[in-house]
């Protein structure tokens, strides 16, 4: 009870709060801007030449106006705002013009959830082993050398890293292809060939997500594991005799992960972005494609739909990776 | 003098040091072209590089080494507002936060949490859609530092509550010194690194992301900026024609950037923490 009372009820506050501070965020932007956003938008839309009957655009235009929740005072249009969400409808498309927003997010949120989970999960459980190993023995050599990698890669932000493997692999070496998700035709469905096909596509925007974060997750890891390296406890273990191996996984590794726990669950929101931009460069068919075919095309809405779907989705999985952090550390869970 | 000289010691110093001197020099150097930066075909099509065209030229009949020049001076005018403003906003909130203690405190961070989940590029991208017309420089670097701050204004806190905690602050406020006072005179030193070194960071988290929104269209692309020189050599398949010469500057530029800005900060944390000043050069 003590755990529920003292963690998990404040730990939902909070999720439930942060969640309202991002869709207020959402909904105060349209308004806190001097131009009409309705009529930007169509500006955009015609200047884009999206052809339109013209019914659909008074229809468009409504839309525009609900979406925007510009009908009726500030606390209707909040309300009404609130109301599509929790009804999971987010209006229609504009460039795909009958298409659901939905629907489209819907085809686009496989591919980015398989990019996201696969090279988080490998670059975190990579990144913190070689990041440890590499902080025990960090005067060895071959430590020197992946931090002096690690220094090179660290920096470099998503879009600039993956657009230079990009380059890479297009106009040096052609390993592997460089663009889509998928080879042209090929049918969705459960078979090797089909797998093995999205696979081979994946493997440049999930290298570089990879690579990337592991290099985050290198660096700090190797830093907390110098730390704790001189912690009493370690000192007080090796004189003791307790074998190495045992030292570096059981001892230093172990409570090195924690931070690193929260670390990962901070850091969501931000490699989320990372993959959206990832699947731009390589035209990988996400929500980051479905984001830069909406920006193209001045498709608002749809724009606004992937925003708010990946507020509640990215403070959720935060959320998840919280709520593990007692597996990891028994003294959480007995407050 | 001497702490110049011990900075010098680490590599990374010196490296930074020269490539952020160059890029400088680039940056002023802008003043001097000849050419006008939003004017199209100044100069023939699709030079490859040579003497009179040092870097070639690009499809819009525009010289890609003056261009790049411009980039420079442009992308680092946008970076610079953005940090210095959420710099501005990083120390309030962190100083409010961690003077006051108690419901400030939380509230202006469960702001910052907030801004630090949410995924800001998102946001950033219906921002700019909504302003783009008027978007310009300024407009740019002022949305970015609204957002650039909350991780910045946690180190502050942190910083500031131990501080608090101290004896000299007891010993000051009990011989009378008022709030604003201390938070100048005495907070202030103490935290002039840390902040020096987020503002590093963030001038490069700048860059980056003002090339990210480039990538969209989302920038004004007729002022040459290192986003919207690379976004033009994508738009015209440079790449793919084997136009090296135009697609690798904007991008060598920004790696080389990318570094140098991160090997400043990490050689100067590393040296104002005087454990690891030791190790490094032994003083």
């Amino acid at each position: 009870m003590a755990f529920l009372k003292r963690y998990l009820i404040p730990r939902l506050v909070q999720y439930v709060m942060v969640i309202w501070l991002g869709i207020t965020i959402v909904f105060l932007i349209p308004r806190l801007t001097p131009n009409d956003p309705v009529m930007s938008m169509i500006g955009q839309m015609r200047a884009h030449g999206s052809t339109l009957e013209p019914g659909a655009m008074d229809g468009i235009i409504h839309d525009l106006t609900e979406m925007y929740g510009l009908e009726g005072s500030w606390g209707e249009q909040y309300v009404a705002f609130w109301g599509r969400l929790f009804r999971g409808d987010f209006g229609v498309s504009f460039f795909n013009f009958p298409a659901r927003v939905n629907q489209l997010i819907g085809t686009a949120l496989p591919w980015t959830l398989g990019l996201l989970l696969i090279s988080t999960a490998i670059n975190w459980t990579i990144g913190n082993i070689i990041g440890g190993l590499a902080g025990y023995f960090s005067r060895k050599g071959w430590s020197r050398i992946l931090d002096a990698i690690g220094m090179l890669i660290r920096p470099q932000p998503y879009y600039i890293f993956a657009f230079g493997l990009l380059m890479l692999f297009a106009g040096v070496v052609h390993w592997f292809p460089v663009t889509g998700g998928s080879s042209l035709g090929a049918q969705p469905a459960f078979t090797w060939a089909f797998t093995k096909d999205v696979v081979w596509h994946s493997f440049l925007p999930a290298f570089s997500m990879i690579t990337l974060g592991a290099a985050v997750n290198f660096q700090t890891m190797k830093l907390i594991v110098q730390n704790v390296n001189s912690e009493n406890f370690v000192q007080y273990a090796k004189l003791g005799g307790v074998t190495e191996d045992r030292i570096v996984v059981k001892y230093v590794i172990r409570n090195a992960l924690l931070p690193q726990i929260t670390g990962l669950a901070l850091s969501l929101g931000q490699i989320f972005s990372g993959a959206l931009i990832t699947e731009i460069v390589f035209g990988y068919p996400g929500l980051g494609m479905l984001l830069y075919n909406a920006v193209l095309r001045a498709d608002y809405n749809l724009i606004m739909g992937i925003t708010m779907l990946s507020i509640v989705g990215i403070t959720t999985a935060i959320l998840i990776v919280d709520l593990t952090y007692p597996l990891f550390d028994p003294r959480v869970r007995y407050y | 003098m001497r702490v110049i000289r011990d900075l010098f010691r680490d590599y990374r110093f010196t490296f930074s040091f020269i490539v952020l001197l160059l890029i400088l020099t680039m940056a002023v150097l802008s003043f001097f072209s000849p050419y006008d930066p939003t004017m199209w075909f100044v100069v023939p099509r699709d030079m490859k590089p040579s003497a009179e065209y040092l870097l070639g030229t690009d499809s819009n009949g525009q010289d890609i080494f003056w261009q790049a020049t411009f980039a420079v001076r442009n992308s680092l005018i946008i970076s610079l507002i953005a940090a210095s403003v959420s710099r501005v906003i990083a120390v309030l909130v962190g100083m409010v936060a961690g003077y006051a203690r108690g419901n400030p405190d939380r509230i202006l961070m469960f702001i910052s949490d907030g801004l630090l989940v949410i995924p800001l590029f998102l946001i950033l991208v219906m921002l700019a859609m909504i302003i783009r017309k008027n978007m310009n420089l300024v407009v740019l670097g002022l949305m970015l530092s609204a957002f650039g701050w909350a991780w910045d204004a946690r180190v502050i806190r942190s910083v500031i509550l131990s501080l608090r905690e101290r004896d000299f602050t007891k010993t000051a406020i009990l011989s009378g010194t008022g709030t604003v006072e201390l938070v100048l005179k005495e907070y202030m030193p103490y935290t002039t690194p840390l902040i020096f070194s987020t503002l590093i960071n963030n001038i490069s988290w700048a860059i980056g992301l003002e090339m990210t929104l480039a990538l969209l269209g989302l920038v004004d692309v007729n002022i040459p900026t290192l986003g919207t020189i690379l976004n033009w050599a994508i738009t015209y398949q440079a790449m793919f024609l084997g136009r090296w010469n135009w697609v690798l500057t904007p991008v060598v530029l920004a790696v080389f950037m990318f570094i140098a800005l991160y090997w400043l900060s990490v050689s100067i944390s590393e040296y104002l923490d005087p454990r690891t000043r030791i190790q490094r050069v032994g003083v």
